[in-house]
């Protein structure tokens, strides 16, 4: 699915966020980059989605040379994943249905199938009766949902979700991983950065670690592993 | 399908438009004020052109013909007043004729100048035009040089006093005019700027989701357009309905200075040009204004 060579991302003002970078991640794997804030865990993530391009080194995605490929292109690739904040990032002047919808209408597809999409994927993530809300008017879990629902309302094959139960009480933490879960059985690729201890130590997968742009453990069904 | 988008880049337009009620409403009032202004100024630029026009083609040279001169001479005259470069008409009024219009200005108290008719004073003379009313120096001086000419007239001084005024009107006109629609497209570039960027997280959104530029870009384009268009909309009625009020007021009074010169323009034809005018104008300003403001929010 992404395979990284010797991947490095320099910022203009000399920082380094990635260095020399080696990683495969298999089809339909589910995937947690732990790490401290700052060693490069949302440039390592904002790279696969192309937000930014590398500056040494090969980063493919189903064999797509991800860094090579033409501004102009991008929209095609940005078609084929999802991605899923903290914030959330809806639009607070739309619907639930609208904000889901939205990811639709971009691709230009009919509204009949529009529809049907948009509510089998509201079903999915329990949020069927709640299509006419606006998002102040949800929970952060619940609008957490709906961004999910909008990452995969597309059917996409690799899924970015970077600290998504960042803003979430344990509790309803638990429920949106139930939702990535389902996702995932469902045959999707999950790559997920995360701070979430609990999360990682009880749903096993496999665990990254990055520190200083590196990747300092790479441990299936691996556990958090850092103290607080 | 792509009908279907088109009308989706429509109606978000038009939500847009609605949505940022205020900053709408700024936009539009910016370019409401600007048209306004090049309305009003484009149509008073109109009629002192048509007025000034009227002026020029107006202005006559007078050759006073020798008194000595017999019928033959003042014939081959004429013949060569108009073989001058640069004379369109040449028109005779003889002295008779010159009589018969002094009498006229004088109404009753000609009968006081009775005897002038037995010993008549005045002198026969040719009206000549030119082509280019700002060629009338030269015209002259080549119509003085001839032979059984007494005096040429043109009223050098008061003529080129007043072509210097018009022009001067014109250029300041046309300045004013430019600038302020310069002034209008810096406005709407500004709002339509504030516009995008209370709603950049919705573009943001939509590169995330994979919209390509151009669906992005095509709200705004036609949000612009509703903008400007909208914004001439008061200009072009206050135009269209002001200007009928404005002649009907004006052009009376100015009938009764008995003049070819003060003719206003007819408001059918004026108006509608104005207005078509200000249309453009207002789409464009629009357009321009959220094309470039566009820009820098769509690097990926």
């Amino acid at each position: 699915m992404i395979s990284m060579q010797k991947v490095s991302k320099v910022y203009p003002n000399g920082v380094v966020a990635v260095d020399d970078l080696d990683l495969e991640i298999r089809d339909g794997e589910f995937l947690y980059v732990v790490g401290p804030s700052g060693a490069g865990k949302s440039t390592f993530m904002k790279m696969i989605y192309r937000e930014e391009k590398p500056t040494a080194g090969q980063l493919l995605i189903d064999g797509l040379d991800v860094g090579k490929i033409k501004d102009r292109h991008v929209p095609k690739l940005r078609r084929q994943l999802g991605v899923i904040f903290q914030d959330f990032k809806l639009l607070p002047t739309l619907t639930v249905y609208e904000n889901v919808a939205f990811a639709l209408e971009v691709v230009g597809a009919d509204t009949s199938s529009i529809r049907k999409q948009v509510m089998d994927v509201l079903n999915l993530v329990g949020l069927k009766n709640k299509a006419r809300n606006y998002p102040d008017e949800l929970s952060g879990g619940e609008q957490q949902r709906v961004s999910i629902a909008r990452a995969i309302v597309n059917k996409p094959k690799l899924i970015i979700a970077d600290e998504p139960t960042g803003n979430l009480d344990p509790e309803t933490a638990w429920g949106i991983m139930e939702v990535f879960e389902e996702i995932h059985r469902r045959g999707a690729t999950i790559v997920m950065a995360t701070h979430n201890r609990d999360i990682v130590d009880k749903i096993r997968h496999r665990v990254i670690a990055i520190e200083n742009g590196k990747v300092v453990r790479d441990e299936e069904k691996g556990a958090y592993g850092y103290d607080i | 399908m792509i009908f279907k988008t088109g009308l989706r880049h429509l109606r978000e337009g038009f939500k847009g438009t609605l949505r940022n009620g205020w900053m709408s409403f700024a936009a539009i009032s910016a370019v409401t004020i600007t048209l306004l202004l090049v309305g009003v100024f484009a149509l008073v630029m109109f009629n002192i052109n048509e007025i000034s026009d009227n002026v020029e083609n107006d202005v006559e040279i007078q050759v006073f013909i020798t008194r000595t001169a017999d019928e033959n001479s003042v014939e081959k005259l004429g013949e060569n007043i108009e073989q001058v470069p640069g004379v369109s008409t040449v028109t005779f009024s003889s002295k008779e004729d010159e009589l018969a219009k002094f009498q006229d200005q004088l109404g009753d108290d000609a009968a006081a100048y009775g005897t002038v008719e037995k010993d008549n004073p005045l002198h026969a003379r040719y009206i000549v035009k030119a082509q280019d009313p700002t060629e009338l120096e030269e015209v002259a001086k080549s119509v003085g040089s001839l032979d059984n000419v007494d005096d040429v007239k043109y009223g050098k001084d008061y003529i080129d006093k007043m072509f210097a005024f018009f022009n001067g009107i014109r250029i300041g006109g046309l300045a004013l005019i430019v600038g302020l629609t310069l002034m209008a497209m810096f406005l709407i570039s500004n709002t339509i700027k504030m516009t995008i960027f209370s709603r950049r997280r919705e573009i943001e959104i939509m590169r995330l989701v994979g919209a390509k530029n151009s669906f992005i870009r095509w709200p705004f384009f036609i949000e612009g357009l509703l903008l400007g268009m909208l914004g001439a909309l008061v200009p072009i009625l206050v135009i269209y309905f002001g200007y009928d009020v404005a002649y009907s007021a004006l052009q009376p009074s100015l009938d009764q200075l008995n003049s070819d010169i003060f003719k206003l323009i007819d408001p059918s034809t004026l108006t509608v040009q104005v207005s078509l005018v200000l249309l453009a104008l207002g789409a464009f300003i629009g357009i321009w204004g959220s094309t470039t403001s566009l820009g820098r929010f769509l690097k990926i």
